[in-house]
Formats: structure tokens, sequence, C-alpha cells
């Protein structure tokens, strides 16, 4: 059996599930420390199925750990951000475009050295080693506790990322490192970004994870701990101790792919409806469909694969004005079990005119019988209005997807969606995030600048996903479960010699021990 | 509106994002030449901005700006020198002192790299550039229509190696220089065009940077009022916006050297129920509905992110974008006879001849 946890900012929700079912599911509140939040959950939820701690196999935490980290600038490790692309790229040294906050929290300790490659492989000039050393001396002296190593086209060849690794841990025993070709793809300033981030987190997720062992190891439970990615994937817990940074924005993903699960729909729009916001995505195949544009996280942009979301300030908590039928976007966010009405508060929220409507039975009834029925009524249908309208821009096919809705908040909408036939509304519906990790499989991708000239373009494309399939079953994916999601082939303009950029993608089930019935 | 006298930090950033729009698709993400501008003015002191009536009939002008693919420009970054070097190459060729510099295109990163070399070399920039736009090709340039020639021209890579160019015609300096960037790591920059004073008023597009600048100034705006930001580009381009939809379809081929392709969107709200395609070789070329075609080179086809108001270049056009497809009027001299067999239809390969875009 497999425990699913997401830690929210609010809310830490977990779930125990039987193959593909859910056995059980509750939300607790997300503490201070996060880990005795999770001790909480995974306690409550042992108990409240009675299931012994042995019979877990596995347990995969959704987190927003590494992201607030970023964001509010706290617990990050003085960092070096080296840089082998001389003479290419002083122009726009790294950290280049940094808010003041976060520069201040990793360093800055930026560092430009000879190397790097040429788009076809060829050196632009070769890796200087007496820099290097120089370096070293310097991060010794400054007492810098980790590395953030980028070269010029390291996806394509990371041969001198490689080396330069070598070299420091050879002369700074113990230092940490971090190579940008496994964190990022083609695009340097937003691959070097995110391998900086991901560096000054690395002493961070190695606190956090041991702690989330801790707590599983306190829980009674052996099983493996996993993390989730933001692509809807899951990592090893080592994996995550080296790349935190993968962690980002999870919670949308996991939320869409348990929604998934829970309706057994694969091509469908889901609608996640929480506190604060109303977030609506496609899934295709299973998986959230991604955002094209650059993801910006604490102010620095990435090239991290996101989930295309569309928010609406329509939420559980949003306050609401009777007068014009308004709703939100203003939030009384994770304070909603004490300031709304039914529950004893002060501030007449959504959830308030939803039970106000009759639409869910919640709380105490008598706090918003105040509340004119059809007035509660008309502001529920502007909500679905204006959910109903934005269901529409997100739709890509002709063909109307289903509609899926989950969270807390689907409270909200207790009668269809102008104009979109069935809306789906599985069970655990609140839950959809917990069962999103829980369920998370196996990914990897390949990114590779290929020059097809002459050469046998299938067979050159055939290497590609046999290397992404190959990843996959590396990062511990069953083999027989595993195929190719996605593959993405774009020609490079103004380069003669057929030359293309492609993208191929894999994922698989985890591969586990074979479960024994209930 | 008072005159753009200077260009810092605020302007570039205004400049930049206007780029976009008049990139029409392509010309390159100007993220990192913006990031590269501010550099060097940071360091250098703000980029003084000459309107062409000012510049002297004796002044010695290049054009400059950068060649190669935008996939590699993002990966292998400038060192910041290249401009500088390509000059200093063309003058030592020409035996002359270059006095003025101008842009060679308006959109994407060739709006940045001239202002990050004016900054670099103390000199004055001049508002305007040779397209009014982008277009692929080096010699798709207004200075063509006036018999200037874009040679002799310098090429220069980050690694130092320079060179000469000295062709027969602009279009065969098109091809030679197409050839060495690849060998240069298939991104280079390069200095040609050189003119005197006395011909800017008329082989340039006038007041582009500044076209630009306010662009990128309406956008803001629109963003921080909440305004319909396609409407405000719209507006601001002087066009109108042609259609609306979802993006069900990319087609993309590589042909001689460059991408060429073609995108279907399909209709929402006023368009619901009809097609429209898009034909692009870097840039947008041509729109065209069931019932011909709409738009076409040399006027401005702009695609952007219907919700947000972003720009997409035809790099990034993916399936199930929701877009607004914008037109507007491409710089007047490119609706003439000579200026259409440089950039109209035909230049392209297309059969149909131009049909102005109508306001």
């Amino acid at each position: 059996m497999r425990i699913g946890i997401d830690v929210g900012g609010t809310n830490t929700d977990a779930v125990l599930m039987q193959g593909l079912r859910v056995v059980a599911a509750l939300k607790t509140a997300t503490s201070a420390d996060i880990l005795t939040g999770i001790r909480v959950a995974i306690g409550q939820l042992l108990a409240a199925s009675q299931v012994e701690p042995r019979r877990i196999s596995s347990v995969t935490i959704g987190t927003t750990h590494f992201t607030n980290a970023v964001v509010s600038a706290i617990g990050l490790a003085p960092t070096a951000a080296i840089r082998l692309s001389l003479p290419s790229g002083s122009g726009v040294p790294p950290m280049s475009d940094w808010p003041p906050a976060l520069t201040a929290a990793v360093g800055p300790n930026i560092y430009e050295v000879s190397g790097g490659y040429e788009f076809d492989g060829r050196p632009i000039a070769e890796l200087d080693f007496a820099q290097l050393s120089r370096i070293a001396a310097d991060i010794g002296q400054r007492r810098i506790r980790s590395i953030a190593l980028t070269c010029v086209f390291s996806p394509l060849k990371a041969d001198s990322e490689l080396a330069a690794r070598e070299f420091f841990q050879r002369e700074l025993p113990g230092i940490r490192i971090s190579m940008s070709h496994e964190i990022g793809r083609v695009g340097l300033l937003e691959r070097e970004n995110a391998t900086i981030i991901n560096a000054a987190l690395l002493e961070l997720a190695e606190v956090a994870t041991d702690a989330f062992r801790d707590s599983l190891r306190d829980s009674g439970i052996a099983a493996p701990l996993y993390l989730s990615q933001n692509d809807g994937t899951l990592m090893e817990v080592e994996r995550a101790r080296r790349f935190p940074v993968t962690t980002f924005s999870s919670g949308p993903t996991n939320s869409m792919r348990g929604a998934a699960l829970l309706s057994g729909l694969k091509d469908c729009v889901v609608i996640d409806i929480g506190g604060t916001t109303c977030d609506i995505g496609v899934l295709s195949g299973g998986f959230p469909r991604q955002a094209t544009t650059h993801v910006e996280i604490g102010g620095v942009r990435t090239n991290f694969r996101m989930p295309d979301l569309l928010s609406l300030g329509i939420g559980g908590g949003s306050l609401v004005d009777l007068d014009d039928l308004s709703v939100g976007p203003r939030s009384v966010g994770f304070r909603l079990p004490k300031d709304a009405l039914v529950f004893g508060g002060a501030t007449l929220t959504a959830t308030d005119v939803a039970v106000a409507a009759g639409a869910v039975e919640l709380g105490d009834r008598q706090k918003v019988a105040h509340i004119d029925r059809e007035r509660a009524r008309a502001v529920l249908n502007r909500i679905s209005e204006r959910i109903a309208a934005a269901v529409d821009r997100v739709q890509t096919s002709r063909e109307p997807l289903p509609v899926v809705l989950v969270g807390g908040g689907s409270i909200l909408v207790d009668r269809g969606l102008p104009g979109l036939g069935t809306i789906h509304r599985p069970p655990n519906a609140g839950v959809a995030n917990a069962v999103g990790a829980a369920i998370a499989q196996v990914g990897a991708e390949v990114d590779r600048m290929l020059t097809l000239d002459g050469k046998n373009r299938r067979a050159e494309l055939d290497a590609v996903k046999a290397e992404a399939v190959q990843r996959v079953v590396a990062s511990g994916a069953d083999a027989s479960t595993v195929e190719l999601v996605e593959i993405d082939e774009v020609p490079v303009a103004y380069l003669p010699g057929d030359c293309v950029r492609v993208r191929a993608k894999a994922v698989g089930d985890l591969k586990i021990q074979q479960e024994a019935p209930v | 509106m008072e005159r753009l006298r200077k260009l810092g930090i605020e302007a570039i950033r205004r400049v930049a994002l206007g780029s976009t729009v008049l990139g029409t698709g392509g010309g390159g993400d100007p993220y990192v030449g913006r990031l590269l501008a501010e550099k060097a003015v940071r360091e250098h002191g703000e980029v003084a901005l000459l309107d062409p009536s000012e510049v002297p009939a004796d002044a010695c002008v290049f054009l400059c700006g950068m060649m190669g693919a935008p996939a590699v420009i993002v990966e292998k970054l400038p060192s910041g020198n290249e401009a500088v070097a390509a000059m200093e190459a063309l003058a030592r060729v020409l035996g002359r002192r270059v006095t003025h510099i101008s842009s060679l295109e308006a959109g994407g990163i060739n709006s940045m790299i001239p202002i990050a070399a004016a900054a670099r070399t103390g000199l004055p920039l001049i508002d305007a550039d040779g397209m009014g736009r982008a277009f692929p090709e080096l010699q798709m340039l207004l200075p063509t229509l006036e018999g200037i020639r874009a040679t002799p021209m310098s090429l220069v890579d980050e690694k130092g190696n320079t060179l000469v160019i000295d062709a027969v015609s602009n279009q065969a300096a098109e091809g030679f220089a197409r050839v060495a960037t690849v060998q240069m790591g298939a991104s280079a920059t390069m200095a040609f065009y050189p003119m005197k004073g006395s011909q800017v008023a008329t082989a340039l597009v006038p007041h582009s940077i500044s076209t630009a600048h306010r662009i990128g100034e309406a956008l803001l705006l629109a963003r921080q009022k909440r305004l319909d930001p396609i409407a405000e580009m719209a507006r601001q381009l002087d066009g109108r916006e042609i259609f609306r939809g979802k993006i069900v379809d990319v087609l993309r081929r590589t042909t001689a050297g460059f991408v060429r392709g073609e995108a279907v969107v399909t209709g929402l709200e006023q368009w619901s129920g009809q097609e429209l395609s898009l034909d692009f070789q870097n840039e947008f070329l041509v729109a065209r509905s069931a019932a011909g075609v709409l738009v076409s080179t040399p006027d401005l086809i702009c695609v952007a992110d219907s919700e947000a108001g972003e720009p997409i270049t035809t790099e990034a056009l993916r399936y199930g974008q929701r877009v607004s497809v914008l037109a507007g009027p491409c710089y007047w001299r490119w609706r003439t006879p000579e200026g259409l067999a440089v950039v109209g239809p035909q230049a392209f390969g297309y059969q149909h001849s131009y049909v102005p875009l109508q306001s």
C-alpha cells in the first residue's frame, strides 16, 4: 500500500492507497516545522485504516518547502556560480537579472572561466585548470559551501562540467556541487539560474529529507521515500537531495494527476478549487499540458516545465459582496476555519454563500439564515459562469473535453457549469493532490541538437528515444511499463545541414514489490 | 510627446518589449540582448539617441547586429565586445573612423546589440533602422533599395575570429555571411552597410527606436491598468486584430538553412467556425483564410498570447496556444515596386502579388 502526502501552505493532505484505490484520506493543518504535520498525518492515516506500518510499500511527499525557501530567501547556502564559457558570455554574467535579496542570500560569488562548446561539440576554448585552481583557493578562503557549474552547450556535451566537478571535489573535499547538464536544457541563463538555486538548496535538502525520513521512521514505516517533481513524476529521496529544485510547483501537477486517477479520465479539463484560487488546466494523456512561457521562481527566470494553468481568484475563502454579487479575488485563505460566518467568524465568504444557498451542509447553518436564499444562489451562478468561461478558454480542440472538479472549494459548484455538459466529481476530490503524489510515475527527458545532414533521421531520433527510455529505467521504473509520452522536433533556424533540436520524454510506473491484498 | 534623447535602463526595457512586437515572430528573443545592453549602459553610461535629421552629412555610419540561430544565441552568449570589434575591423578596411551607429533591424535581439555597441564606444545611435521590423536575410534592408552596398562588411565571433567580405551584390553577401556564421559557431556579429550621413534620411526607416519604445511603454501601461493588451498593440501598430483563436497545428521544416513552416489557428469568439493559416520563414510572412490572403509580407504580422498580450516567436509556437493575430502596415517604401522586389511575397517564393493591408 502506498501513502501520498501533499504539504501545502495551509493543509497537509494524506492518502493511503491500495493499488489505484483510496483506502483512507485526511486533511490536517500544516505545522510550522512541516515534519510534525507529516508525522500526525501518517499516524492518523494508519490509525483510521488500521493498517500496520510494515504494509506500506512507498511514501511520496509533494512539498513547497524548497520553493518557499527561495521565495523568502531563507535557508540558502553561500554558493559559487562558476560558468565555463570564456571568451563567450561575459556580456551577460551569471545572476545578471536576479532580485537583490536573493543575490545577497547566496553570494554573489561569480566566476567565469575559459571553456564551453559550440552547438556541434567543438570547444569554444580549452578548459583552464589554472583558473579553476585559483577559484578553488578563493572558495576555500571565503567559506563558500556550494558550487554551481554551468558550461556552454553542456546538455549536448557534459565532459567539461564533469571534469570541473572532479577537480573541485579533489581540491575542496566535502563541497556540494550541482552541474547544469543534470538540471536544465538548452538556454544558458535559465539553466544556470536553476543550477545556482539548486546548489544553494543542497544543504537544506539534506536537512529536510533527513527529517522526512525521521518522521517515517518514527511512524514505524521502513518503506522507501519519494518526492514528487514539477512534471508529475517522482524521484527517489537520494535524488531529491541532489536536485531539490525539481520539486518546484509539484502541487498543481499532483492535483491534476490525482484528478485523472480519481475520475478515470486521461484527457480532460481539471478544475481545482481551493481556498483562494481556482486553477484550471488540461490533462492530455494523463499528464498536465505544459506552459510554454518562461517560469519565474522567486523573481528568477528558469525554464522548468510547469503545468499551463489559468488561475481565477475564486475559492472557498473568497470574500463576497452580496450587493453586486462579486466574489474574490481577496480571500481569508488559511483562516477560513475561523473567519467564515458558518464557523463562527465575522467574514462573509463564498463558503457561507454555498451554505446559505443550500448547496452544502457545513458548519452552523443558523449563522447564515439572514442571507436571502435567491441572492446566495445568484452568487453561485455568477461563480459557475466565470469558471465556465475560463474552461472554454483552455479547451484546445473543437470537441469539448470532459470536466473534472476537485479541491476543497468544489462545493461552490453544486450544479452544472453552463455549456459544458457532464461534470465529474470523483470521490476523495478534496485530497486529489495527495492522490497525485501517491501515484506519481518515474520520468526522464533528453534534449539534443542533431545534425541530420547525410544521416538516417529515423535512426538518430530512435537513439534519442532509446536514451530517454534507458534513463527512466535507470531512475527506478518498471521497464515493462515505460512509454514515450512526448517527442518534440524543432528545426534550428539559419543553419544549413538540417539541424534539429529534439526533446524526448519517457515515463513509467515505479518498480515496487508485489503488494499483498488487504 | 517629448522626444527620446537618451537610452538608459528604463528606456532599454521599453524598447526591448516593443521590439518583440516589431520582430513579427522572428529576430530572436531580445532578453539576452536587453541584459547585454543594460550591462553596457550601467558600465559606460547612457546612449545618446539622434534624430536622423541631426546626423551631419559627412558622418560615417555603420549598421551593426547579429546573424545566427536564435536557439544558439540563447546558449552561447556574446562576450559583449563583438560589435566593437566588428566596427573596428570595418573601419580598418575602409580607412575611416565610424562616427554614428544604427540598427539593422527594429525587431528582436538586434534592437539591443547596437545600443550596447553605442554605450561601449560612446558613439551616438541614430533613431532609425534598416527594416522597420525584422526580416530573415541581410539584403532585405532599405539601403539595398538606395543602391547602397552591404559590403565591405565585417563578421566577427566571440573568439576573436574576424572576417571581411566584399561581395558583388548584397544577395551574394548574405550567402557568404551565412556560411561563415555556421563556422563561427552559428552566431556572429557584423558591421556593414557603411554609408554617409547624407544618405541616412532616405536609406533608413526613421524613428524606429522611439517607435519600439512607444509600443513597449503602451504595453507596460496596459498591463498596469489592466487594459486589453491586444487592443493596445493593434493601436500602436496602427493596425488591427485580424483573428483570434487556438493553434491546432504547427508544421516546420528546414530548407536552405531556414525554418519555414505553417501554423493553423482555429477561430474563437467572432471568428468561431473559421480557420487562419500563418506561413513563416523565421518571421511571419503570410496570413491566409478560406477567402484568400488576408495579410502578407512586407506588412507586419504579429502573434500574441490573447491573455497576457505577450508576443510569441515562431520558434515558440505550440499546439493549443490561445493567440491573437495582429496586422499592421509596413514602412511605405517597402510597398513600392522596388521595395516589393526585395521583401514582397515573390521575394520569398510566393506566386501571389502583394495586397496592402486595408486600415
